[in-house]
């Protein structure tokens, strides 16, 4: 049966039918609809499959690694730079090793659509010696879940399984099998306790199985050649073969390389049989170095450190055609009458009054900093409010007024949105508290988890009663609800506890106008 | 035969029910489809597009190239005109006529539609003929509806049927009310 899915849907829908257990994430872009797909599944409610949201990517990385512990297989899902925040975790996964299937999904954004940076999750599955999968289109992410579970099984290690926006959030038909049965309760007898004398053993194990990998790779069915006369011999990676066959047709002399470690020796015959080599992978040159290693400097290899493509930003048909020397450019010329219209708060949006206050109070105090999270507020550094100073990574709105405050710097604001101070603030507010750090900490709380669409908040109505466990006093921990006719109230509270020496907790509370909008739906219907 | 489409406004004025709709129509033509869409932040207020390939041969890339484009199906007048480079020399435009200002900087209307004007484009006050046809929610129905004639690889009759498909669920009310705004917007371009 044919169906139309997102690359992500045909990834959950994969997991599904491949006897998932569980699904462990923390929302992130492009890889939200993964987890949305499974909440919603008839099957995977029927079967009871674990798909609540997890509180940070690292807690989802372990609960996934305790599933597969216990037999079961386990898919993890995150946004590349959450493989940042799980790291610890997936890089001892490599180690104790898997009992039930482990696939880690990274969901890469190179041309940063949604994103602070473009890493690429490629390094991550070499830097952990895994196996890495890396689809090219929507029926190949489908199909590599299952393939993916057995190799992760077979192998006894977590597969990478990383994808880019455009596949994840594109859609194309795809030929669906039967769903195949859960793994039982079948817990591993091996020790997994990683101290030092056990660890080395584990060590070692990892690196005996890293000739199985790459045995792994040379008879994958998703590293294909396809060969012609051509003197320049194409390495097409993931999504990039799609781009070069848009170009070539059946003319493509190529290796398409769709898992990792490399297959080595079709690199190798496609080399000999060549006089050059032109990489196109989208991210970061992972390939294009790897293969300058395996070749040797005297062979010319050609990517996106050489200029031959983009350093930075995504694959596209048009610079993927222009490395091929194929490139059309545009029949029209750029509008006159065009401007850039950036993303904005939504109007109505709880966040909007929290700025217009923020900014009416910290006017008075010209050497004010607002350091800012990662959320929909993070577009209140944009005009018309102007507010931030800095947006880093999760959590580091807090940690980073601290440090500021630390040096002198006053006054110091932090805001951070609801579900991202309990992915990674709430640490950081220990410090502060424990150092009595003079910060003022703004928690915009909107009840969820607002720019992914409205996911659930790991924290809502627990708030409060967190910051007040963490030490913060009474009296300092403030809930205003951020409402234009309440713009007194919450000035007075904001330069209240701006001029408190210490750590002081606001909670400005009002449901998201989306979510609201869609409850409201939902009730009338 | 292949269709390449761009799909174009502002977040949240309802592109990817088009798409949805021009996605159903296909499937059941039996038509090979690619489409990309953006998610995420770009939803919020911002520019907004989805890349829509329909073809009876196997579609490779998700993404149109420049000059590529059959079709720019647009919500929005100025960003009708913000995907040019991926028109092809036979290309059009098809795009509702009223501004949607939500920025400060945004042209002066008149030159905007003089530009457009010496485009290949057709345009119509959408939101106006839905709202004469009893479906103020309907101006992206009248949309497709002016776009449908010159799809061609699906016929109006196809995509009337998507509609049916697609807005089934919502009842039998809802299903008539934007056949009818599409059914306008048929009828304007003719």
């Amino acid at each position: 049966m044919k169906k139309l899915l997102l690359g992500d849907e045909a990834i959950a829908l994969g997991a599904i039918n491949a006897g998932l257990s569980g699904v462990y994430a923390y929302p992130g872009t492009p890889s939200t609809e993964i987890t949305e797909y499974i909440q919603n599944h008839p099957l995977a409610k029927e079967r009871g499959i674990h798909s609540r949201w997890c509180t940070n990517e690292k807690t989802a990385m372990e609960a996934a690694l305790g599933m597969s512990y216990a037999g079961k297989r386990a898919l993890v899902c995150m946004k590349h730079v959450g493989m940042n925040v799980c790291a610890d975790a997936f890089i001892n996964s490599a180690i104790t090793g898997v009992k039930g299937g482990l696939i880690v999904l990274a969901a890469d954004d190179p041309s940063m659509h949604s994103s602070q940076n473009e890493q690429d999750s490629r390094f991550y599955a070499k830097f952990a010696l895994v196996p890495c999968l890396e689809p090219s289109n929507q029926q190949e992410a489908y199909d590599m879940m299952a393939y993916g579970f057995d190799l992760s099984e077979k192998l006894g290690e977590p597969i990478v399984l990383r994808v880019v926006t455009r596949l994840a959030h594109s859609r194309a038909a795809v030929e669906v099998t039967e769903p195949k049965a859960e793994k039982t309760l079948s817990p591993s007898t091996d020790q997994w306790v990683l101290l030092p004398g056990i660890a080395r053993k584990k060590y070692v194990k990892l690196i005996e199985k890293q000739d199985a990998m790459k045995q792994a790779s040379a008879e994958s069915p998703y590293n294909k050649v396809e060969t012609t006369a051509a003197k320049t011999g194409i390495l097409a990676c993931g999504i990039a073969y799609n781009y070069v066959k848009e170009s070539l047709g059946n003319d493509a002399n190529l290796v398409k390389i769709s898992q990792y470690p490399l297959p080595e020796e079709k690199i190798k015959a496609l080399a000999e049989k060549c006089d050059e080599l032109l990489v196109i992978e989208d991210g970061q040159p992972v390939v294009e170095e790897l293969v300058r290693g395996l070749l040797g400097a005297g062979y010319p290899v050609k990517g996106r450190l050489t200029g031959d493509l983009p350093r930075t930003g995504e694959l596209t048909p048009d610079n993927v055609a222009k490395a091929l020397g194929k490139a059309n450019g545009a029949v029209f010329a750029p509008a006159k009458n065009m401007a850039a219209r950036p993303p904005q708060l939504c109007q109505g949006c709880g966040h909007r009054d929290v700025y217009t206050a923020l900014n009416q109070v910290l006017a008075e105090y010209p050497d004010h900093r607002v350091f800012g999270d990662i959320g929909c507020y993070t577009l209140g550094a944009l005009p018309p409010f102007q507010s931030l100073s800095s947006c880093v990574d999760m959590g580091a709105s807090i940690t980073m007024a601290k440090g500021a405050a630390d040096a002198g710097l006053f006054p110091a604001v932090a805001i951070i949105g609801d579900s991202t101070f309990t992915h990674s603030g709430m640490t950081g507010l220990l410090d502060a508290v424990n150092d009595k750090a003079n910060i003022t900490v703004v928690i915009s709380d909107n009840l969820t988890t607002g720019m992914t669409g409205g996911q659930d908040s790991a924290g809502t109505n627990k708030y409060e009663a967190i910051c007040l466990g963490l030490g913060v006093e009474p009296e300092h921990v403030r809930v205003v609800v951020p409402l234009p006719k309440n713009m007194p109230e919450i000035t007075r509270v904001i330069r209240e506890e701006i001029e408190y020496k210490g750590v002081s907790v606001i909670i400005p509370r009002r449901e998201c106008i989306q979510t609201f909008a869609r409850h409201a739906r939902a009730k009338k219907q | 035969m292949k269709k390449d489409i761009i799909l174009c406004g502002v977040g949240g004025q309802g592109i990817l029910s088009i798409a949805t709709i021009i996605g159903e129509a296909a499937t059941k033509a039996g038509l090979y489809l690619k489409q990309a869409e953006v998610h995420g932040m770009s939803q919020r207020g911002g520019d907004v597009q989805s890349n829509l390939r329909l073809s009876t041969e196997p579609i490779w890339s998700d993404l149109i190239a420049e000059a590529g484009a059959d079709l720019i199906i647009s919500m929005e007048p100025m960003e009708s005109m913000r995907y040019l480079a991926y028109l092809n020399k036979e290309g059009r435009i098809v795009t509702s006529s009223k501004p949607f200002v939500n920025i400060p900087n945004y042209p002066d209307e008149e030159s905007l539609q003089k530009e457009l004007d010496t485009l290949p484009s057709i345009k119509l006050d959408i939101e106006t003929v839905a709202k004469d046809c009893g479906n103020p929610r309907g101006a992206n129905m009248v949309l497709l509806g002016m776009a449908a004639p010159i799809i061609s690889i699906l016929s109006v009759e196809n995509l009337r049927e998507a509609i049916a498909t697609v807005f089934a669920r919502k009842g039998e009310q809802i299903v008539e009310a934007n056949l009818k705004a599409f059914d306008a917007g048929v009828q304007a371009n003719q």
